[in-house]
């Protein structure tokens, strides 16, 4: 029974070739949030990286020695929105990946907080995602994901898993918290892989 | 992001329960506290709202709408329920 | 969820009677008869909701608005009124970059539709004593527009000539700012036992008793029903204002399960 509400535009909706189908430009930087903002002091960071025969960690120092990438992309969330020419500083997962030997093939990512996302890890290499920590110039804040986040730009952004604490290897691949609520295994925005 | 409480629930929930969830009791698979939904803390965003127990933060139940299609877990619950009057 | 529920251990037959009394929720039209300033930031408005089943006082609804390509957004709003008819009242603030309240506060104007689904929510809800038999003095805090389903408790209870004590402590920035001013005074002389303690956080009237300044526990402590008066007691207001009412009323004694909390989100 929905009709068209007089006078009613919602957000201003502009539209660019950028964009994939059905998002809109936003120029602001939503939250979207499953739980509360967890506080992580780097001082008690650590990242790690678990496979079937070894875990690799690395605490806020180790990982700021590896080398740091600049990183300028364009980001959709599947709520609709995208925001294009982001910029960030990360290090690669290329980088992470060097010192790491594995047979599995899929990765869910585990965040402080509990979330966890899932990707297969053909799509985190070859210059496809980032641990990222900085955004537009300034330390990545808690309620984006700050001290770090996952970065994946060329999947739905709740594949960047905000908070991120680690991977975890997997033979198979596997929902993660979205992703066992309705969301699409593996989220491109191009194919809008939105949904189940 | 600021959290609202269960009574927020009454509305999302309505269009799939014949009854009104946010006086139904529930009891938290993660540290087993019972008491209404009503109480929950909720997280409500485009993705989907999420209803975390107040005593454990363990997630209870999610809601995710689109236009024309809905999904919804009470994974975190282990039974609700129901007054009948 | 840290409490067990109480309507097991205290339910009376009448208290049955009245919750299965609220109706099912749908969706409405609903037109707008009235849209006026309610404070320089916020518009009371008056619907007439095709099918409204009536609500009862503490309810909201939830008010989806549809863009001409399809885009809607949905937004709760808790009801200023309640009892049976088809005449809803709102009063609804505009939030600095909101997307929902700026078109119902400086856009809708008489005869406009809206599509309404309610009424919603049987927990944050109050009954005359005639229907429930639950006689505890009741204490409602408002922050802000939390005072909304506050003021329809308050005025329910009013127009019932209800015996329960009545208090609202009521925190608003400035006396513009308070929401039902009038309503709220006619209550406070009214039959019905009603307090009123307005608390201005930024500017207080000349000659006012307190200077400007929030609520603190002691101030909280010093208007409302003492814990061992057992109140039922009703918070609303934004996420942080709740959070440090209920927790200073645990504090001060009171029990879990007989404060009753709805947050708006916001700061």
């Amino acid at each position: 029974m929905s009709f068209i509400t007089r006078g009613f535009s919602g957000r201003s909706r502009e539209r660019d070739d950028r964009l994939p189908p059905g998002q809109t430009l936003v120029h602001d930087f939503p939250v979207l949030s499953a739980g509360p903002t967890p506080e992580v002091d780097t001082a008690e960071w650590e990242f790690t990286i678990r496979t079937e025969s070894a875990v690799h960690r690395w605490n806020w120092d180790e990982f700021l020695a590896l080398q740091i990438d600049e990183v300028d992309t364009d980001i959709h969330c599947v709520t609709h929105w995208s925001k294009l020419g982001t910029s960030w500083r990360g290090v690669s997962l290329d980088t992470l990946f060097e010192q790491v030997e594995t047979e599995q093939e899929y990765v869910m990512a585990h965040s402080y907080g509990g979330y966890t996302t899932n990707v297969p890890l053909d799509e985190l290499l070859d210059g496809k995602a980032w641990v990222a920590f900085e955004f537009d110039g300034q330390a990545l804040e808690p309620e984006h994901g700050g001290p770090a986040r996952l970065l994946v730009p060329h999947l739905y952004f709740w594949k960047s898993a905000k908070w991120v604490r680690g991977l975890v290897m997997m033979d198979q691949d596997e929902p993660g918290f979205w992703e066992q609520n309705g969301y699409h295994l593996h989220g491109d925005p191009w194919k809008e892989e939105r949904y189940w | 992001m600021q959290h609202v409480d269960g009574n927020a629930l009454a509305g999302p929930f309505a269009d799939f329960f014949s009854f009104d969830v946010t006086t139904a009791t529930a009891r938290c698979n993660g540290c087993g506290s019972v008491g209404e939904l009503a109480r929950a803390m909720v997280y409500r965003s485009g993705a989907g709202t999420v209803v975390r127990c107040s005593t454990c933060d363990h997630v209870l139940a999610t809601l995710v709408e689109t236009g024309d299609r809905a999904w919804i877990s009470l994974s975190g619950v282990s039974a609700i329920e129901v007054r009948r009057g | 969820m840290s409490e067990v529920s109480t309507p097991g251990a205290t339910a009376t037959p009448a208290a049955s009677a009245a919750l299965r009394a609220v109706p099912r929720s749908g969706w409405h039209v609903a037109t707008v008869a009235a849209a006026r300033r309610e404070t320089p930031n916020a518009s009371r408005l008056e619907l007439e909701v095709d099918g409204w089943p009536g609500n009862a006082a503490g309810q909201h609804l939830d008010v989806r608005l549809t863009a001409p390509d399809g885009y809607t957004a949905t937004r709760s709003y808790s009801i200023a009124s309640s009892g049976p008819g088809t005449r809803v009242t709102l009063a609804v603030d505009k939030l600095p970059d909101g997307e929902v309240s700026p078109y119902l506060v400086d856009e809708v104007r008489a005869g406009d539709m809206l599509e309404v689904h309610g009424p919603l929510g049987a927990f944050f809800v109050w009954a005359p004593v005639a229907e429930t038999g639950d006689a505890r003095p009741v204490q409602l805090i408002a922050g802000g527009s939390g005072v909304v389903p506050l003021f329809a408790m308050a005025q329910a209870h009013g127009d019932a000539d209800d015996p329960v004590p009545f208090r609202l402590l009521y925190s608003a920035r400035t006396p513009d700012d308070v929401y039902f001013a009038g309503e709220l005074q006619r209550l406070v002389g009214a039959s019905a036992p009603f307090r009123l303690d307005l608390v201005y956080t930024r500017r207080a009237p000349e000659g006012w008793r307190a200077p400007a300044a929030r609520i603190t526990r002691e101030t909280l402590e010093a208007a409302v029903f003492p814990a061992a008066e057992q109140p039922r007691v009703y918070v609303c207001g934004s996420t942080g204002f709740v959070e440090r009412v209920a927790d200073w009323l645990v504090e001060l004694g009171h029990d879990p399960r007989s404060i009753r909390t709805e947050r708006y989100g916001g700061t």
